[in-house]
Order: C-alpha cells, then sequence, then structure tokens
C-alpha cells in the first residue's frame, strides 16, 4: 500500500515538474539559454500565492495572479539581462543566471524571512483502498491545473501568431528575423511565459508542499534532468519523464530517509548524464 | 625573464614578511592565498582545458573532511568526537597535532586526486553545457549526502581539532598562514611549470576544438583526466588547510559550499582573465579585497551585492583584467603591433 502511495504522490508531483520543465525546455530551445534561476522563479511565484494567503484571499486565485505578476518579473529580468548574454557563450549565461539566483535567492530572504512556509488551502484529504491510501485534494487540484495550463499553452503555441513566431525562432532564428519576425520581442516573450509558468507551478507548489527561499536550486535541476531526458520539444516525453522523476523521488524519500532526498535527485542527475555519455560514445557521439 | 625573476623573490619576500607587517590580517592573508590556490587550479581546467567546472568544490570539501577526520581519527574514536560536538573530551598534544596535519594534509590531497581520475573518465566526456551543470549537480548531491552521514557529524557540523598550547597566542595565524603561504608557493611552481610545457598546449587545443585535437592524435580523455587529477590534488590541499582555519565543518555552509566557494573560484578565474597564468591571481587579490569591505559595510547584503557582482562581471567584464590589460597594451604581452596600423585605428575610434 506504500508503494501505491508513493506512486500516486510521485506522479502529481511529477505532473508539476513537467510543467517548469516545459518552461525550461521551451527558453532552452528559442534562446539556447539554460535558466539556473528557473527555481528561484518558481519559489517566488509560491511566495505570491503565500501572501495572498496571508491577506486572507484563498491561495488557489494564487494560479491566476502569480503568472500576470511572474510574466512581467521575466520580461524585467530579459530587458536587464538575458538579452546581453542570450547569443554569447552557453558558460556565460549559466553563470549570469546563476548569479540572478542568488540574487533572488537572499532577496526573498530579506523579504519573506528564512521560514519554511505553506498557504494553507483546506481542500481536505480523499481516502482511497479502505483508507489506506491517503491523497491531499490539493495535490489532485495541483495536478489538474498544470495539466490545464499546459494545454493551453500547447494550443496557444500551436494557433497563436505568437507562439508560430516562438516556434520559427526556435527552429531558426536568423531564418525567421529575415522573414520579419522581431526575435527580441520573441526572446522577452518567452522569457516571460516561462516566468509565468514558473508563477503557476510555485502557486501549486506553495498550496500542497512547503516552500523557503533556498529551495530554488533543486527545481533548477529537476527540471533541467527531465528536459534532459526528453529532448527539447518532446512534450509527452516531458510529461512521462516528470512523473518518472516524481515517482522515483518518493521512493527515495522513502527506502532512504527525507535527508538523502534531495541529494538522491542530484545524484541521479549525474548518473543519468553519464548514462547518456556512455551510450552516445559507442557511436563516437557526445550529448551537444 | 630577469625582471621577472626580481618580481618573484620581491613577492616571496613580501610574502614571508606580510604576518608581521599586518599581524591583524593573519587569517585574511591564509585565506587569500587558499582563493588565489583554488582560483589558480580553476583555470588548469576552466581557463586552459576549457571544461568549466562548478564542481572542484567537490575536491575541496572532500579534501576539509578527510583531512579533519584523520587528524582525529589517528588518535582518538571519530564518532566519539563528532558526537561530543563543541565540548572537547579529547585534546590533542603539539606533536599529535601536527602529526595528524600532515598526514591529514597528504590524505586530503592524494584521495581526491584518486577520485578525479575515477568519476573522470565518465564525466569529462560530457562536453559545454552539459560538463557544466552536471559538476554542479556533483557539488550539491556530495553536500547533502555529506550532511546526512553520521560519523562527520551529520547536519550539526564537525568541529576541528583546535590548535594546540605551543607558547605564544599568534603562532595559530602564523602556523596557518605559512603552510598556506607554503601551498599558494608549491601551487605556483606546479602550474607554472605546466605551462611552459607541451601538456598546456594540448589542454589549449582541447579548448579550442577537442574534435580536430583528437584528429591529430592527442589522446584528448587522457589529458582531461589528468588535467582535472591536478586540479583536485590542490582543490583537496586547499580544503584541508581551509578546514583547520575555519575551525568548524558543516557539510553544506563550508566545506560543499557550492553558493559561495564554489563560485568564488569560478569567478575569481573570470574576473582575473581564464587562461593566464596571472589573471586567477590578481582576480582572486582584487575578489578578495572587495569581498572583505563589501561584508563589514553591507553586512547582511552580501549576497545580495555577490549576484550582483556575478552578473555584472560576466555581462560586461568576461575578458577579466588580463584581457582588458592585454587589449590596453599589447605590446606587453609580446604581441607585435603596427605603429601606423596602430595609430591609424586610434583616430578611427
Amino acid at each position: 500500500m506504500i508503494s501505491v502511495q508513493a506512486c500516486l504522490d510521485g506522479v502529481l508531483l511529477g505532473i508539476l515538474f513537467a510543467l517548469i520543465a516545459y518552461g525550461m525546455a521551451l527558453q532552452w530551445g528559442v534562446m539556447n539559454i539554460i535558466n539556473i534561476a528557473q527555481g528561484d522563479l518558481v519559489i517566488l511565484g509560491g511566495y505570491i500565492a503565500y501572501f495572498m494567503y496571508l491577506y486572507g484571499i484563498h491561495p488557489a486565485w494564487g494560479v491566476i495572479v502569480a503568472p500576470v505578476i511572474m510574466f512581467f518579473v521575466g520580461i524585467a529580468i530579459y530587458k536587464l539581462v538575458i538579452n546581453k548574454v542570450v547569443d554569447r557563450d552557453l558558460f556565460i549565461s549559466i553563470l549570469a543566471t546563476f548569479g540572478i539566483s542568488i540574487l533572488f535567492m537572499q532577496l526573498m530572504n530579506f523579504a519573506f524571512g528564512a521560514d519554511v512556509v505553506l498557504a494553507n488551502s483546506d481542500y481536505g484529504t480523499t481516502m482511497l483502498f479502505n483508507n489506506n491510501v491517503v491523497l491531499p485534494n490539493s495535490k489532485i487540484f495541483s495536478a489538474f491545473i498544470s495539466i490545464l495550463f499546459a494545454i493551453c499553452l500547447v494550443i496557444y503555441m500551436k494557433k497563436s501568431k505568437l507562439g508560430r513566431a516562438i516556434r520559427a525562432t526556435a527552429q531558426n532564428a536568423r531564418a525567421a528575423k529575415i522573414l520579419g519576425v522581431d526575435t527580441e520581442k520573441v526572446y522577452a516573450a518567452t522569457f516571460g511565459i516561462n516566468a509565468a509558468l514558473c508563477g503557476v507551478a510555485g502557486a501549486l507548489i506553495s498550496i500542497t508542499f512547503t516552500i523557503h527561499p533556498y529551495m530554488g536550486l533543486p527545481y533548477t535541476i529537476r527540471s533541467f534532468m527531465i528536459v534532459i531526458v526528453a529532448g527539447l520539444g518532446n512534450l509527452p516525453g516531458v510529461a512521462m519523464s516528470g512523473m518518472g522523476l516524481g515517482v522515483f523521488e518518493e521512493f527515495a524519500d522513502y527506502i532512504l530517509g527525507t535527508e538523502f532526498r534531495i541529494g538522491s535527485v542530484f545524484l541521479l542527475l549525474v548518473l543519468i548524464l553519464v548514462y547518456r555519455r556512455f551510450k552516445l560514445s559507442r557511436k563516437r557521439e557526445y550529448l551537444k | 625573464m630577469k625582471d621577472n625573476l626580481i618580481l618573484y623573490i620581491g613577492i616571496l619576500i613580501f610574502g614571508i614578511a606580510a604576518p608581521f607587517i599586518f599581524p591583524a590580517f593573519k587569517v585574511q592573508l591564509s585565506i587569500l592565498c587558499v582563493l588565489i590556490v583554488l582560483a589558480t587550479t580553476w583555470n588548469i581546467q576552466g581557463g586552459e582545458m576549457g571544461y568549466n567546472s562548478f564542481g572542484n568544490i567537490l575536491f575541496y570539501g572532500l579534501g576539509m573532511y578527510l583531512c579533519a577526520s584523520v587528524q582525529v581519527g589517528m588518535f582518538f574514536p571519530l564518532a566519539e568526537w563528532t558526537e561530543s560536538g563543541g565540548e572537547k573530551t579529547f585534546v590533542h598534544t603539539p606533536t599529535q597535532f601536527f602529526q595528524g596535519m600532515a598526514v591529514g594534509l597528504l590524505v586530503a590531497a592524494i584521495v581526491p586526486t584518486i577520485v578525479a581520475g575515477v568519476i573522470g573518465y565518465s564525466i569529462l566526456g560530457l562536453r559545454g553545457h552539459y560538463f557544466a551543470i552536471c559538476t554542479l549537480g556533483l557539488g550539491v548531491a556530495a553536500g547533502e549526502i555529506s550532511g546526512g552521514i553520521e560519523i562527520i557529524g551529520a547536519g550539526q557540523g564537525f568541529t576541528t581539532p583546535p590548535f594546540p598550547d605551543v607558547g605564544s597566542l599568534d603562532s595559530r595565524g602564523e602556523f596557518f598562514y605559512f603552510l598556506s603561504f607554503f601551498t599558494l608557493v608549491l601551487t605556483f611552481i606546479a602550474v607554472r611549470s605546466i605551462y611552459s610545457t607541451r601538456f598546456k598546449l594540448i589542454l589549449n587545443a582541447i579548448r579550442d576544438n577537442e574534435d580536430k585535437a583528437e584528429a591529430m592524435g592527442i589522446e584528448t580523455m587522457k589529458y582531461k583526466i589528468i588535467g582535472w587529477m591536478i586540479s583536485a590534488f590542490f582543490c583537496g590541499l586547499a580544503g584541508g588547510i581551509m578546514g583547520g582555519l575555519v575551525g568548524y565543518i558543516d557539510s553544506t555552509d563550508v566545506a560543499f559550499d557550492g553558493r559561495e566557494m564554489g563560485v568564488f573560484m569560478v569567478l575569481m578565474a573570470i574576473l582575473g582573465g581564464k587562461g593566464t597564468l596571472w589573471g586567477p591571481i590578481i582576480g582572486a587579490t582584487v575578489f578578495h579585497i572587495f569581498k572583505e569591505g563589501f561584508w563589514t559595510f553591507f553586512l547582511g547584503w552580501q549576497y545580495v551585492a555577490l549576484g550582483v557582482l556575478i552578473v555584472v562581471i560576466v555581462i560586461y567584464f568576461p575578458e577579466g583584467i588580463m584581457g582588458w590589460l592585454r587589449e590596453k597594451y599589447p605590446e606587453r604581452f609580446g604581441e607585435v603591433i603596427d605603429e601606423k596600423d596602430r595609430k591609424a585605428q586610434v583616430e578611427l575610434k
């Protein structure tokens, strides 16, 4: 029964991870930037929902408010920092976003304090299988909202003009520019959408789990891992590997103990990268 | 070469005299030496080889834990030591302390080197940003896992043996200063002699185009691993010294502190100019002075300042101080420039 519990928890958690990873895949594909600050954007979104909760508004509304605020935060970050590193060496952009990550972490620490907080949604729990499996309704709610947002985004990317421009830029930025796409604007919009997705995920995390200013980096690593396992632009793959990671984490938590949970995530990343490296090196290729 | 020799002797004399000229800054000077060692060795694989690692903190933290545990474990039961925490039930005699330190530093240098060699084959096959993120993951994972191991203090930390009473009060600072200064000199000599060999050219070839280097018949993997092992050796040594200097080891805040030391070493090398001999040294010195000033005046805001600093350096100053100097005074770097051509360029500007 515990394994059923862990599986269900993991799948619901994994859907959230997949939403964050989708944002990362989007900006990675379009701008060729790996955003180390991804996790900190998530936590910032979480704090927005938490503050709504503190002021007596139901935190579930954070799912609508957080992405709007985070969209503008994302555009501000893009205008201030990212547009200067976008065509430079990848390491430069990693380091620059690492700087943003440290900055955000610390600003959040000042602004919101170093306590672990959560926004209580009062959704109750659902009991399954003769009360052996306990599922908080907030987790089901968050998974449902994540799927909803992901579907909306996919449709938006397929149908709208901006979505088409983003996809064109991802395929070939230069050709898109020649054909009249304002790539600068597309980049800004991509970063904004990514930040908005992080905001949604953060708001959901603040309802279902806990948030803390320093908890950002694991979310970055998780989304990075999901993206490299699934590959860029492979949406069902992102969803599947997100759920896989969620299940893995729940089992690691259960078997090894909570103190090794984050460590096992980071170790899994190293193992996956090493595994792929050996698999590719048989064909005399390497991860690009 | 000749004026370089005078420069070296001057720096050496200054280095030996420094703790007596500035007795109040002995600890700071020792930290500076350790930082220079870290930046210089990061530069071997980050600057020269082109493998930008966030994971050298792994060797640093490993060295720190190893040195302290050997120093304790040689004479006393390690588990009881960590359990007693700050309260000292066991006291090292001076002989025991120095013996332990010597053996500990030896282990702290050798084990990370072996670890680098063992994991190097799998990890150095990754390139570019995959390597950077993978090493970042390694560093954080090491911190998280060591924070769960009971025998080295788990989450509550590990107190290193206190310096024994050998007479004067200043001897602790002097001992650690000269230890770190000696390590710095050793590192400098080693790195300088490496940079004058074919090995450095091979590393540069790997940085500039690994596929072509391989096509030219260089066994790139072998050299990459050796380069990383050299880095690991000095990182472990620096970690061991720093552990004794700080006196207290915590898994994520002192040893595997990717947020602080792990970024510092990258930042210092970039600030000074990657891929140069003097760049990391200048970068570390400037950074340390700047950091200490900031840490004192903006207490509490230091990480905010650090984040801004990283972004500013990376965006506006990616070539570093040496790169800037090179652009300003190319003749000093042995680049011959046609005077007429240069004037024409200046006029154009």
